[in-house]
């Protein structure tokens, strides 16, 4: 690859990233709905949990249960956003849009590219937009946490955003939203530990919560948050960005092999 | 000059009953600055072939050249000579028309400092300057084709893909949209390509291509194409057909063809022709017709059919409306 064909497939990634960036910010609804659905897990699921079976929780927690969810519920912020973001290909294709940006003269791979990061930058911000419910679960942020925050969202949301792209390259209708949900979104969710401590569960439950990505970066975002981890974040951080090397590079040849 | 040539292109297709073949062994040449046509009911592989061409497909066999470069091994170079508008919409509804245009612009690397004059004249061609900053889902199904075509422009093309660009537009739109066709002819140093199925449009082009079953069947100028028709076509619809068919053929030694319920025949000099005809006849005339010959009777001619517009149409028609509701 010669280096204008280099400068033409950075100026498509920045292009394709743009147009995602511009969108969310001028989709307010969207923006306030992906605030207030965790806001609802976190206020309403978790105090429901933490206050009624309190008592199943006592000897894992150190602190109440809404505290601990709360970095959970982040990384369910993040990993919404990202699929969405993602899923928005499967739109495109349906109006024809996509179809625009497979013609133009930029390699395809470049197209994944600019989405995984369109996805991860839309994600940093709902992230951190969670970040303002701290003080309501007695959580304390400072601003180195703020700093150490920001790159570990956007490390999982690419990773996430990325495992969605080749969830929805091939996909021709709005149709498989669904499948993506039930069957990838959702278990994803539930068995990163995002709502209840990992350790002390059924053996067939640990399998899944390991090869689960989300689970390490939940971890990670409790380390940072809490102090509450399970593995060493360093070997979170690492877990997440080798998955995510490999759905981006995934992502890429089913691009780069066209529609 | 050629900036199109393509040689025994062929595309199947696998569908869940085997093979279709889309585009069968085609070869042509386009001429740099032509007009150039692709004629054919639905179905005919018209889209198939421009997909090829601009490299959204690969070819199943064959090879095509554009502006001199190999679609398959140059897609890049192959992308930056042309400019499409697609039969399917393929705006961003969400954006406004300016951004549409200035996401084309980068990724079609036209340089910062030409991109904000370049993207003003396009807008101003297509009369769409004022609406720069409304979002594209407030605009009419002409404004939107026409948005397309101001896309397309943007990069400087070689070449101009119009793919069926008036479909599902009503006649005054359509008679608009072609005003831009001819103006930018008049203005640029661009090829169009453009496929229909409407007889009257491919007559505007310098030549013309009939595709059938993915098949080119005919190319020339519409004019060359109508010497084909030996003079004037006369339809009639009379009381026993299979005997009036009989007789004429027999009378005259011409061939006629039927069509919905009416036959059709060629004659030299039919304003004379007709009264002779009408006075001789043995069989009862309803009503009889005298035209010059259109492409629709080149086409009927060498396919034994109709291209059937009104049909097409408001299956198309249906269609779009369909995709519009969806939303
Ligand atoms: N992706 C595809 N898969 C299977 N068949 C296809 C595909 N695209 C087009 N075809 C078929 O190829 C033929 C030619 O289609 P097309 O090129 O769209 O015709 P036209 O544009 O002339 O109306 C049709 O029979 C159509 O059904
Ligand atoms: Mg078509």
């Amino acid at each position: 690859m010669g280096p204008d064909e280099m400068n033409r497939n950075l100026m498509g990634i920045y292009t394709i990233w743009l147009r995602d960036v511009r969108r969310f910010w001028r989709d307010k609804p969207r923006i306030i709905g992906a605030t207030i659905q965790p806001a609802l897990f976190l206020f309403l699921l978790g105090t429901g949990l933490g206050k009624g079976i309190i008592g199943a929780f006592g000897k894992d927690l150190q602190g109440d249960y809404l505290s601990f969810i709360y970095p959970g519920i982040i990384g369910m912020s993040i990993l919404f956003t990202s699929i969405f973001s993602a899923i928005s290909i499967i739109w495109d294709r349906e109006i024809g849009f996509l179809k625009e940006v497979m013609v133009a003269p930029i390699s395809r791979w470049a197209v994944a590219v600019g989405k995984a990061f369109g996805g991860s930058t839309v994600s940093v911000f709902q992230g951190c937009l969670m970040l303002i419910f701290a003080p309501f679960v007695n959580v304390h942020i400072n601003l180195i946490m703020v700093a150490t925050l920001i790159p570990l969202i956007f490390l999982i949301a690419f990773s996430i955003t990325s495992l969605g792209i080749v969830a929805a390259a091939r996909m021709r209708s709005m149709q498989g939203f669904q499948v993506i949900m039930n069957f990838l979104v959702l278990p994803m969710f539930f068995l990163s530990g995002a709502m209840f401590p990992i350790t002390n569960l059924p053996k067939w439950m640990d399998i899944f919560i390991a090869i689960n990505p989300l689970t390490y970066g939940v971890d990670a975002l409790r380390g940072v948050i809490l102090g509450m981890n399970n593995y060493p974040i360093i070997m979170d951080v690492g877990l997440v960005a080798g998955f995510g090397i490999v759905m981006i590079a995934v992502a890429m040849v089913i691009f780069g092999k066209g529609e | 000059m050629n900036i199109i040539e393509v040689v025994n292109l062929s595309k199947n297709f696998k569908t869940k009953k085997g093979f279709i073949t889309a585009v069968k062994d085609v070869s042509f040449n386009v001429k740099r600055g032509e007009l150039f046509g692709f004629l054919g009911p639905n179905g005919a592989g018209k889209t198939t072939t421009i997909n090829i061409l601009c490299t959204l497909l690969a070819p199943t066999s064959g090879r095509a050249a554009l502006n001199s470069y190999d679609i398959v091994s140059n897609p890049n170079e192959v992308r930056q000579s042309i400019g499409l508008v697609f039969q399917d919409p393929s705006l961003d509804e969400r954006l406004t028309a300016r951004e549409n245009l200035e996401f084309h612009a980068m990724l079609y690397n036209v340089p910062k400092s030409l991109r904000n004059d370049r993207i003003k004249y396009v807008l101003k061609m297509v009369e769409l300057y004022e609406r720069k900053d409304d979002m594209v889902n407030t605009f009419s199904g002409g404004m939107k084709r026409r948005l397309e075509i101001a896309r397309g422009l943007l990069h400087y093309p070689k070449v101009l893909f119009l793919d069926e660009p008036t479909l599902g537009l009503d006649p005054q739109t359509r008679s608009h949209i072609w005003e831009y066709i001819h103006q930018l002819r008049k203005k640029e140093d661009i090829t169009i390509f453009l496929t229909t199925h409407y007889m009257a449009e491919a007559e505007n082009c310098d030549r013309v291509a009939i595709i059938d079953y993915g098949e080119i069947i005919a190319i020339d100028s519409p004019d060359n194409l109508k010497k084909q028709i030996g003079g004037d076509v006369v339809s009639l619809v009379a009381e026993e057909k299979a005997m009036a068919k009989k007789t004429i053929e027999k009378e005259y030694s011409v061939s006629v063809m039927e069509d919905d319920g009416k036959l059709y025949f060629e004659v030299k000099e039919g304003e004379t022709f007709l009264p002779k005809f009408i006075k001789k006849a043995d069989f009862k005339i309803l009503s009889i017709s005298l035209r010059r010959p259109t492409l629709e009777d080149v086409f009927l001619k060498l396919t034994g059919r109709h291209i059937r517009e009104e049909a097409a149409e408001a299956d198309t028609a249906l269609k779009i409306h369909a995709r519009r509701l969806r939303k």
